[in-house]
């Protein structure tokens, strides 16, 4: 017998407006408007710094604001705080649990705070921990620690699910199974606020991706509205490095840029068509080599971000 | 070769179901993890119950500190009060240290535990440990011939809460403002000066004249103090050592609701 929800639910399960917080003096988010509507996922992705975590962190509760309205499944999150946390899970980031503890007992103590927690002994299972549920915390992987922490922010049958970065430092398998538990708990209606600078993950699990940078919104909506800005598409291939692009940019109609961003990777951006792809493996078949891994794919969200948050790799 | 969604989290399986956990069940759950906690760690289990039996046993079967005979009537309170000061000061402060380091805290403050609860399951574990240590040190003093006045025991099981509370006070408020390692070092070099300067080994009355009056208000000076007349004359051991002790612990509690930091 499964409980039903105790609430009817909302549209929103967290809105947050005008948010300011500083440090000192710089501002670390700088008037961000935010909305994860009910038993969604809502994707906050920006570069490391970028002021997502102070964002979560705001909003469950844990920092207060300089300036804005925050309010968490109808709760203010600093006034209401013991009563929202009934009502959310909450992965932080780099998860948390005493050193010694066993993995097992860890996620014990943690359904002992809710009423009616997931069975813990499965979760363990199905979180791929029982082979390690005897060895203490700090002798965990990265990712087994990632993974138990996951178990511990829905492990009380929450409403709203914060998750901060979940899948660093996993493995690829371990990822699958996080993203197939993030599909599950936006399938049986629990909202998901998601922070992440993996494009992929923002690609593959968000209904709303929200990018910020320098604590700013720069950029929002779905994934597909945010790459399929003005139709543009790319051919991607591989060949020989430094062949000639002004010669490449002739032998196509006009309206297509040509590049090579990393040495023998090469891109050409336009509305690309059946005639396109044929002049682009012709000219390449002229220079005598093989256009290899040729791939026709709209702008990835990686484009996205990148043109809006810069390709210079920050200090 | 992923599994559809569905076969390892069957529809529903995420359902909400939201709220607060019962107060006592996560007063037993926290306490018992953190009591377990504290009784297999090896370097904790070496602080709190391995050295207070070695002084035990050595500080009565050897002459190396003057002491009026039986020798174990004067040792066994001084052992029992170090045994207070290993687990609720320094034991404690060292694992809240570590704790915080490695985001117990935080993760905890984010469930529906509420913050004074966090704070008692801590305090009730200490006094779990406490009870062991009580228990073992007096069996073990108890065959070294040592027979304690028994209309002071429950004075100097009073004396022993305040000594938690106090102790546990200072432990919570050095362990939750410090690094770890910064607590690490100033638990173990302060337990190591009360050990000697404060009142445990020595009693205060063979201090030098200075020392000796600072000594009795020192939270280890007023407990060892307090602990040897109760249980030596089986009389009340005035109020001096229990306003000492409940200053103590009123002060640091104070402090620490101010300044102790979840991370």
């Amino acid at each position: 017998m499964r409980p039903s929800p105790t609430t009817p639910s909302l549209d929103t399960a967290l809105s947050v407006r005008g948010l300011v917080k500083r440090y000192g003096g710089v501002a670390a988010v700088d008037g961000i408007d935010l909305r994860l509507s009910a038993a969604s996922v809502l994707t906050l992705l920006g570069p490391n710094g970028a002021g997502k975590t102070t964002t979560v962190e705001i909003c469950e509760g844990f920092r207060r604001p300089d300036a804005g309205e925050v309010r968490v499944l109808g709760l203010d999150p600093v006034a209401d705080g013991e009563r929202l946390r009934a009502r959310i899970g909450v992965m932080p980031q780099g998860g948390g649990a005493y050193p010694g503890v066993r993995a097992r007992e860890m996620l014990k103590l943690i359904a002992a705070c809710s009423a009616r927690s997931l069975p813990v002994d499965w979760l363990i299972d199905v979180l791929g921990l029982t082979s390690c549920a005897r060895i203490p915390y700090k002798r965990l992987s990265g990712g087994q620690q990632q993974r138990l922490a996951l178990g511990c922010a829905v492990v009380g049958r929450p409403e709203l699910v914060f998750l901060d970065e979940p899948t660093a430092g996993m493995d690829p398998q371990s990822r699958r199974l996080v993203w197939e538990l993030i599909g599950a708990l936006r399938r049986d209606g629990v909202s998901v606020l998601l922070t992440t600078h993996l494009m992929d993950e923002a690609e593959a699990l968000a209904d709303q991706v929200v990018i910020i940078d320098a604590g700013k919104v720069v950029a929002q909506g779905t994934p597909s509205s945010l790459t399929a800005r003005s139709g543009e598409q790319q051919l991607r291939f591989r060949a020989r490095p430094g062949m000639n692009l002004a010669a490449l940019s002739e032998a196509l109609p006009s309206g297509y840029r040509t590049e090579e961003p990393i040495a023998g990777s090469y891109l050409v951006c336009g509305q690309l068509n059946p005639n396109v792809l044929s002049a682009v493996t012709s000219w390449c078949a002229d220079q005598g080599v093989l256009a290899d891994e040729v791939r026709v794919a709209r702008r990835s969200l990686e484009d996205v971000f990148l043109d809006l948050t810069g390709r210079e790799l920050r200090s | 070769m992923s599994s559809p969604l569905g076969t390892r989290f069957p529809a529903g399986t995420f359902l909400p179901a939201p709220g607060r956990g019962r107060l006592g069940h996560m007063l037993a759950t926290q306490a018992g993890i953190e009591l377990r906690l504290a009784l297999r760690h090896g370097e904790q289990v070496l602080l709190t119950v391995l050295v207070p039996l070695a002084l035990l046993v050595g500080l009565t079967l050897l002459n190396v500190v003057p002491l009026p005979e039986p020798r174990v009537a004067m040792v066994a309170p001084g052992v029992l009060a170090l045994a207070v000061l290993s687990t609720a000061f320094t034991g404690q402060a060292i694992a809240l240290g570590f704790d915080r380091r490695y985001g117990v805290i935080r993760r905890l403050a984010a469930t529906a535990l509420p913050r004074w609860l966090l704070v008692a399951g801590r305090l009730a574990a200490v006094l779990g440990v406490v009870a062991v240590q009580m228990v073992l040190l007096s069996a073990v003093a108890f065959a070294l011939g040592w027979r304690p006045a028994a209309g002071g025991v429950g004075w100097a099981l009073l004396l022993v809460l305040l000594g938690c509370a106090a102790f546990g006070g200072l432990g919570i408020l050095l362990g939750g403002t410090l690094r770890a390692e910064i607590v690490l070092a100033v638990a173990n070099v302060i337990w190591f000066v009360l050990l000697l300067g404060g009142g445990i080994v020595l009693p205060a009355a063979q201090l030098p004249g200075a020392l000796a009056g600072a000594v009795r208000v020192l939270p280890s000076g007023a407990l060892a103090e307090g602990l040897r007349t109760a249980l030596v004359t089986g009389q009340f051991p005035g109020v001096h050592p229990i306003l000492v002790l409940l200053g103590w612990a009123l002060v640091s509690a104070a402090v620490a609701a101010r300044t102790v930091r979840l991370r």
